[in-house]
């Protein structure tokens, strides 16, 4: 008897979460879809409005335009170029760090981890680390982009928690055979710890394709160095009227005399995702378990 | 076995350090490069405690005291910008908290193996894209011939198109709402992970004794799951104020200035547009440290409750 009550309550239960799940989904889904169907849409016939999930009238016409754009060409190769170099310069210099302080014998371990530590809650601030970067000669060139952001303290904890795991004796074993420390990092380490590259690599390589403050700020003037999220942040803006920083306004109303067509900037921001969107369900285990791993401190 | 403490003692002595030499060089660099891009710039909060000149330098500036503080607290807008910066803080932590964890909760009940696995991996989408994406799908979603408009015209809520970005009542729920869609799913992971590891017994236990779903929900995966939020929620206390702005940036407008502006446009306004480094600094320092200050409470709380310290 009782067995039948709870399935009724359960067949209910079942029901309500399948719409509440079908509702995530759709809620999650619509934008990106009509977005996209927008963007294979003719730009007369989008402006009287109706689309949804299918374009009315099909054109690639629009994504010849964004590719057309000179800066967005010129942003596109050098987000591809700062993506790869910047993911891995930092992914060496983050295991490098990880890797000596996860020795046990070493003599500076906990020194050097809380030197670390400690930059994850103390920041110097947008204008003294504007200053640095000037100073340094970093403003202006591309290097902005990868120099600065190469080692972060949660990247290093991640990779650190996990080389922890690996057991000490393989180490030991290797440094009797007459191993240094290099090959130990580069044979033994290495090889063992390729997840954990891969949710470090993926972390970082995310960051850099969708970073677009750094272009604005340290490479206004240097349209050789712009970025795709700055070039698009230039074509939504003329609509979206940026606020904040007028002079910013004024440079992106410059650079596209008139407001932008709707179908045009659809396809930029399709352009824009795309690789991002073919690539992450295939990476799904590896910021899993990366997340795990960081969530859980010591 | 003697041997064996003897091995994993550290030793400090001349041969051990240059037997690690490889370690030493190492860590040599990245102290180096640390100095450099993480610790030199705290130098650069001299800069608030004076008039700085860049002609004159970091050094040879006319020192003020306290005087860029004492602008910073009479000036209207900072005290705004303050308020702004926290209350989309905490609206976007308690959103969020609340959203991914009903997420996972719900998620967890899906029986349905391939159809657990789709959602989820949709749910992962919005992490990924930029705000720059995001602001900008929003920005047509909620414009007056975006979808929202046409559904609430359609069913009659309203007789003609709101506009939400010119009224300052939407704007703190559209960026809590921008966020909950961008983030839910990859908060909910780290839930997920930890309702995983719930011992399966629990469940076959209460289920011998007649209970239900939702009483599974409220006396065995909730409470299994307490440590796990208590910790995230305390964590992310510290980065109440560092969660504004991107997104205020690129939505915010003049019509809703007033609600929309964060400490962080504030420095930036001041700092960079007006050239103004040492009230930019300042500003930055008020938030360096109150964030801090949340962090050590947040601390001293959790460790209060008998959660596992955060550092």
């Amino acid at each position: 008897m009782k067995k039948q009550k709870t399935s009724l309550a359960d067949k209910i239960f079942v029901v309500c979460n399948t719409l509440f799940m079908i509702a995530f989904v759709v809620v999650t889904l619509y934008p990106v879809l009509n977005t996209l169907a927008i963007s294979l849409n003719d730009g007369v016939d989008a402006v009287r409005g109706g689309i949804y999930l299918w374009p009315r009238k099909f054109t690639w016409k629009n994504y010849q335009t964004v590719l057309g754009i000179q800066d967005i060409i010129i942003g596109a190769k050098i987000t591809v170029l700062r993506t790869v170099l910047g993911t891995l310069i930092a992914l060496v210099a983050n295991a490098l760090l990880a890797f000596v302080v996860s020795r046990k014998r070493f003599l500076f371990k906990s020194q050097l981890s809380l030197f670390w530590v400690i930059t994850m809650y103390v920041n110097g601030g947008l204008i003294p680390v504007f200053l640095l970067y000037r100073n340094l000669g970093l403003t202006g060139t591309f290097w902005v982009y990868v120099i600065p952001g190469a080692i972060s303290a949660f990247n290093m904890l991640v990779l650190r928690t996990y080389m922890q795991g690996l057991p000490d004796s393989l180490e030991e074993s290797a440094q009797l055979d007459g191993a240094g420390y290099w090959t130990v990092f580069y044979k033994i380490i290495s090889p063992l710890c390729k997840p954990v590259y891969a949710t470090v690599a993926l972390f970082v390589a995310v960051w850099q394709w969708n970073s677009w403050f750094d272009a604005m700020i340290y490479n206004r003037m240097n349209d050789e160095y712009t970025t795709l999220q700055y070039e698009l942040m230039k074509l939504l803006s003329s609509v979206m009227q940026q606020g904040g920083n007028a002079a910013n306004a004024a440079a992106a109303g410059a650079t596209s005399a008139a407001v932008t067509p709707v179908t045009v900037r659809s396809a930029a921001t399709i352009a824009t995702m795309l690789p991002i969107i073919m690539l992450y369900p295939f990476l799904q285990r590896y910021f899993v378990t990366g997340l795990t791993i960081g969530g859980v401190k010591e | 076995m003697a041997q064996e403490v003897i091995k994993k003692d550290k030793k400090y002595t001349w041969k051990e350090f240059k037997r690690q030499k490889f370690l030493m060089i190492v860590s040599f660099f990245m102290v180096v490069y640390g100095l450099i891009f993480y610790y030199w710039p705290l130098t650069g909060w001299l800069m608030a405690f004076e008039n700085y000149k860049p002609r004159k330098g970091l050094l040879g500036s006319d020192f003020v005291g306290l005087a860029k503080f004492k602008f910073l607290f009479e000036d209207d807008v900072f005290i705004r910008v303050i308020r702004n910066t926290l209350a989309m803080g905490v609206l976007n932590l308690v959103t969020s908290t609340i959203m991914a964890i009903l997420f996972a909760i719900l998620l967890n009940e899906v029986k349905n193996v391939f159809g657990k696995k789709l959602v989820q991996t949709i749910s992962y989408l919005p992490h990924f894209l930029s705000w720059i994406i995001v602001t900008g799908i929003l920005h047509d979603a909620l414009s007056s011939s975006g979808i929202i408009n046409e559904l609430l015209l359609k069913f009659g809520f309203v007789d003609q198109a709101i506009n939400f970005f010119a009224h300052t009542q939407y704007f703190w729920p559209i960026v809590a709402f921008a966020n909950c869609w961008k983030e839910t799913g990859w908060n909910a992971i780290i839930y997920l992970a930890a309702i995983t590891s719930i011992d399966p017994c629990l469940y076959e236990a209460a289920s011998i004794d007649g209970a239900g779903r939702w009483a599974k929900i409220k006396y065995i995966t909730l409470p299994s799951i307490k440590p796990t939020i208590m910790i995230l929620l305390l964590m992310n206390v510290g980065n109440v104020l560092n969660a504004g702005f991107e997104i205020q940036y690129l939505l915010g407008n003049g019509l809703v200035k007033s609600v929309s502006d964060t400490i962080d446009i504030y420095v930036l306004r001041w700092g960079i547009s007006q050239n103004d480094f040492s009230l930019g600094t300042a500003a930055g320092i008020f938030k360096s440290v109150v964030s801090i200050v949340l962090i050590v409470i947040a601390n001293y709380a959790a460790k209060r409750m008998g959660e596992e310290r955060l550092f």
